[in-house]
């Protein structure tokens, strides 16, 4: 599992079968889901070896010796979703309003997967805006995707969120970034 | 203070009247939580005299460590120097104040301030400043400003701004006896606090938490959707029908006694939602170490202890609470990582990042609610907040401490007892 969220090593040449407009709108579409609070939608798009991981202090360490702030396997995202989804889930009851930008996506390599595969891997830069009770604060950061072709479309094996200032202290974090 | 004139005299009375009308046996005023006066006074009362917990010795194994701390509003650097003493030095230049070190962690023999260029050795002595003939001499008494007294107790160290006053040993009371039951949980009888702390912005006064985690009234409801999501026997702890018991443990601190639900079912590491086939090697080290006396400590588990103003021990990880203003704070929390534990310190941190910190599955909610309550403190009336459950039907145990059970609101009482006599204190 260490080996999976490595993010040089491993990483070989973009894979040829993946069309950057697809990709760019599944990007898109997986934003809007997690703006809209679309939970059985954004649990859709992911892969059964899922990791989905918030670290601390820059890009973070081996996230399974030091603490993240989300560090999630298939299993742990559907126990957030489902927890999210009793409505008694406060830091997100009721739900923050949400829009996000994504911007500045590269591909970066290809990455062998447990299928078989290679997984294309992406950055973009992104910027949301959440309003709640509490307030408005901006998020933003950089994201790492995993992206592979499924029997339905392209789906998501890794997402990465490297906040700008995932070394400060960080106000409640109820919503899917 | 060492000489007390009239006009002294008589602020402390006011103070004393002042704190005696605000906190009564069974509730509590709003204002404070609310007044920055209150507030203020609370950093020379409390956070600038009584101990407070700073860090884990662990941070800093090696001569040259160091790590930036905070103990109330003051960025303290905790060191080890050459001789592998700790200090908690504060981050200010003698000169022109200031900030000497700039990054959140590192290894160095010395702090170079990047103003003027002035060196301090990391136990705080100025080593030099450039150009000193314009001081006519190549010695200045000016150091880096310190916490006087720094102790530690199984590796916690605390810090006390004041140069005399109870030890470390005084002030923890009977709650060193809980930090001694986290620690019997390592097969060495050792815990680092080595897994980095999470750090969560909240917009609450301090005491809100401070009071919080040890109600054994709130999980059901703040936390009822995690439990019931993933059927965790958590919340039947803290059913009305619990035998835990809250335990006013003196000097502020409190605890949450899971104990005697544990001991009901006497499964070994139930209390961390595991079995011993799970963790063999863990399970033998610990019998190997403790002999018949593991088959207790496996199943009766680790403290959940609020050590006053600001540790927090909840089973398996750590929490730190330090004041930024009258209305927020931050938590600063980690994992227990147990000396010897490789096969369950994974498990630890795993856990432990699901459930605390800012996208927390229990923290996050219990946050919120700070939030909420301090906002809603907001409100012009009733003005009291009601710590008066359980009231009727505490008892005083073997030990002389005060017992309620799993849901009353004992630990609170305690923590304002303890907080009114620092409070009034001249």
């Amino acid at each position: 599992m260490t080996a999976a969220v490595e993010t040089d090593a491993g990483l070989g040449p973009v894979p040829d079968a993946f069309n950057r407009h697809a990709v760019e709108q599944f990007l898109y579409r997986e934003a809007r889901l997690a703006d809209e609070g679309d939970y059985d939608a954004w649990e859709a798009l992911w892969t059964d070896d899922a990791l989905y991981w918030v670290p601390i202090d820059g890009e973070g360490g081996d996230p399974q010796q030091q603490m993240s702030v989300i560090y999630d396997n298939r299993r742990r995202i559907s126990t957030r979703l489902n927890q999210l989804r009793t409505g008694k889930r406060y830091a997100q009851a009721p739900p923050s309003n949400l829009r996000r930008l994504l911007s500045n996506i590269e591909f970066l390599g290809g990455r062998d997967n447990p299928e078989g595969g290679v997984d294309l891997e992406v950055g973009a830069n992104f910027l949301a805006i959440e309003s709640r009770a509490r307030g408005t604060r901006l998020w933003g950061g950089r994201n790492t995707y995993r992206i592979r072709h499924g029997e339905s479309g392209l789906r998501l094996a890794f997402k990465k969120v490297v906040l700008v200032d995932n070394d400060q202290p960080l106000p409640t974090l109820g919503f899917v970034i | 203070m060492t000489s007390v004139t009239k006009e002294d005299s008589d602020q402390v009375a006011a103070t004393r009247g002042r704190y005696d009308r605000l906190i009564k046996r069974d509730k509590v005023h709003g204002s404070l939580y609310t007044d920055p006066a209150i507030f203020a006074e609370e950093l020379r009362n409390i956070w600038y005299r009584s101990w407070v917990f700073v860090g884990h010795e662990s941070e800093v194994t090696q001569p040259g460590d160091y790590v930036r701390k905070r103990l109330g509003l003051q960025d303290v650097i905790m060191t080890r120097d050459r001789d592998r003493v700790l200090h908690l030095l504060l981050n200010r230049c003698a000169h022109r104040g200031n900030q000497v070190c700039n990054d959140a962690r590192g290894n160095a023999s010395a702090f170079r301030c990047p103003y003027h260029g002035w060196t301090y050795r990391n136990d705080g002595e100025l080593v030099g400043f450039p150009f000193f003939k314009g001081y006519g001499q190549r010695k200045l008494d000016l150091n880096l400003g310190r916490v006087p007294r720094v102790d530690s107790y199984h590796g916690f160290v605390f810090g006390s701004f004041e140069t005399e006053g109870p030890s470390l040993l005084d002030h923890l009371g009977a709650a060193a006896g809980e930090i001694d039951r986290l620690v019997q949980l390592s097969p060495e009888g050792r815990v680092a606090l080595s897994a980095g702390w999470l750090q969560h912005q909240t917009r609450a006064n301090w005491k809100l938490l401070a009071e919080n985690e040890t109600d054994g009234y709130h999980p059901q409801f703040v936390h009822g959707s995690i439990f019931g999501v993933t059927g965790s026997p958590i919340g039947s702890l803290y059913s009305d029908a619990s035998t835990a018991v809250t335990r006013d443990l003196g000097n502020g601190h409190s605890e949450n006694d899971l104990r005697p639900e544990f001991r009901k079912f006497a499964e070994p590491l139930r209390w961390f939602g595991t079995t011993e086939s799970r963790v063999p090697d863990y399970a033998a080290a610990m019998r190997t170490k403790y002999g018949e006396a593991a088959e207790r400590i496996l199943i009766e588990g680790g403290p959940h202890v609020m050590v006053f103003p600001n540790l927090f021990i909840a089973e398996i990880q750590v929490f730190n609470i330090q004041p930024v203003a009258v209305g927020e704070c931050v938590q600063y929390s980690t994992a227990v990582q147990l000396a010897g534990a490789d096969e369950l310190n994974r498990r630890m941190v795993s856990q432990c990042v699901g459930s605390v910190g800012p996208a927390g599955m229990l923290l996050a909610d219990d946050t919120e609610m700070y939030e909420r309550n301090q906002a809603g403190l907001g409100s012009l009336t009733p003005e009291w907040l009601d710590v008066r459950r359980g009231l009727n039907r505490e008892a005083v145990d073997d030990n002389g401490f005060t017992v309620g059970r799993a849901t009353d609101e004992t630990g609170m009482r305690g923590f304002w007892r303890q907080y009114k006599s620092l409070m009034e204190a001249p």
